[in-house]
């Protein structure tokens, strides 16, 4: 089931709750569609089919940490079996909120063993880029608690015990998930962005970034979204020259098409 | 009493403190397995233990969706074992695990070897697998029904006229010919438990017989085990 080679990229964003990167993901998207890159979105915990079962396991309070985990790595390998890795080898760029990283730091706090976690998730293969939004933790609290929201059970990791009191469980919880980010952070080296910093300087940042560590060039649409390209022809170049692309030799991809 | 897990195990969870037996009973439909059991289940309850069943797809967390799931048939095989492993999860923590500690016998129709074969034969790496089913107690004794695939078949035509799509292997289907199908897959599983025979400590009982004559093998087997515990 390993898969070696793949011409797509993977940009996978982790933090806190609250370090803002979903935002700062959405704004990479947007960059990226907007100049005409086969660029997709996928998040955690959202796969369709094993959406149902999570929320019931999590409605009825019937998850113990080992199912927690792997009723999410279900949730996961569906996603990426499905979507993430048929992507990647059809040579797209997939933008990933959260990904195997997040497993490995909640479910390490609930206490299951890391290299069982390591393990259990050993088929996904590592993103080209991970970015770590690193938010102090009093900050990413702040974002979280201001409007006193109502906290899910598991959000606030009401499931471990630290206090009946959901938002005080809710700070003890992050804070060991933070530890546990940190610990990832050396373990797998991680593009480390101030989360504390504003919005558009970090999505600056992130941008540079990309743009230097994937030849973007190779991802644009052989044929353009119409829509976008109608829409944002300002930012759409339009498809490459003939002349200005080098062209590799012929795929079998590309067999497949002139026999279509 | 188990002997530990297989691998890094339940957290919080020590097997030394538990009282009970876990016994497993593993064969492919048709291999008699639940006729045996029923008659264990007698054979135990007669003599005074107090026993508890558990078997497949039939946790309260995840049964209905993996039921669905597998009607549609879009999960993929991956996707399929993480399914069946949090399924068994769920039944291990929440059944098994309470159940030994109060002293029970239990009597698992099937457990991780099935799980493990079925996975394998779908192309999933061996260490994954035995890596996912770290989190499983040892039992105290694994008993595998061996049966000639076309013996079978021919049971399960008797027992319902058709082959079940899962047991025939028809998601990695070599023909169109159900039967033929069949035969492969379970020859196919049948390897993969070999394999795991040793390393696992399996029973492996020869399931071609009556169910009498097996069933007076495995209560030997049964009895041998529970023997300290009575006297």
């Amino acid at each position: 089931m390993s898969d070696s080679k793949v011409s797509g990229k993977l940009i996978a964003v982790e933090g806190l709750d609250g370090s803002g990167k979903s935002t700062q993901v959405y704004l990479l998207k947007r960059w990226l569609e907007l100049r005409g890159y086969k660029v997709f979105f996928t998040e955690w915990n959202s796969s369709t089919i094993v959406r149902q079962a999570t929320r019931r396991g999590k409605r009825r309070q019937l998850l113990t940490p080992t199912t927690f985990s792997l009723i999410h790595c279900t949730d996961f390998a569906d996603r990426y079996d499905r979507t993430i890795l048929p992507l990647l080898h059809s040579g797209a760029i997939v933008l990933a909120d959260r990904y195997i990283y997040t497993a490995f730091a909640r479910d390490a706090v609930r206490g299951c063993d890391r290299d069982w976690l390591r393990a259990l998730y050993s088929y996904a293969r590592p993103p080209d880029i991970t970015f770590y939004f690193n938010v102090s933790l009093d900050v990413a609290l702040n974002r979280i608690l201001e409007g006193r929201p109502r906290l899910k059970y598991h959000e606030a990791g009401m499931d471990m015990a630290f206090s009946p009191d959901p938002y005080e469980s809710f700070r003890v919880f992050q804070g060991k998930i933070q530890e546990e980010y940190d610990r990832l952070t050396r373990e797998f080296g991680f593009t480390v962005i101030d989360a504390n910093d504003t919005p558009e300087r970090q999505q600056t940042s992130v941008r540079a970034i990309v743009e230097d560590q994937i030849d973007l060039g190779r991802y644009r649409w052989r044929v353009p979204a119409p829509y976008a390209a109608a829409l944002h022809s300002d930012a759409w170049e339009g498809p490459p020259a003939e002349e200005a692309v080098a062209e590799p030799a012929e795929t079998a991809d590309e067999q497949d098409d002139r026999y279509a | 009493m188990p002997r530990g897990f297989y691998g890094h195990g339940l957290p919080g969870i020590d097997p030394a403190t538990f009282q009970g037996t876990l016994i497993v009973v593993e064969g492919a439909d048709g291999s008699g397995r639940s006729t045996q059991i029923m008659m264990l289940r007698d054979a135990l309850e007669r003599e005074g233990h107090a026993t508890v069943d558990v078997g497949l797809k039939r946790s309260r967390l995840v049964g209905r969706e993996l039921d669905e799931a597998m009607r549609g048939n879009i999960l993929s095989p991956r996707t399929l074992a993480l399914f069946y492993a949090t399924d068994f999860a769920d039944q291990l923590e929440n059944r098994i695990v309470p159940a030994l500690k109060a002293g029970f016998t239990v009597i698992a129709d099937r457990y991780i070897y099935t799980l493990m074969a079925r996975a394998l034969v779908r192309g999933a790496e061996r260490e994954w697998v035995r890596q996912v089913y770290g989190i499983a107690l040892v039992p105290d004794a694994v008993f595998y029904l061996g049966v000639n695939p076309r013996l079978l078949a021919e049971r399960n035509f008797r027992k319902s006229l058709v082959l079940d799509y899962w047991e025939a292997g028809m998601d990695i289907r070599r023909t169109g010919d159900m039967y033929e199908n069949f035969v492969h897959y379970q020859r196919e599983i049948q390897k993969q438990f070999r394999a795991m025979e040793s390393l696992y400590e399996f029973e492996t009982i020869n399931g071609n017989r009556t169910p009498r004559t097996i069933f007076r093998d495995l209560l030997a087997k049964v009895e041998e085990l529970l023997e300290p515990r009575a006297g």
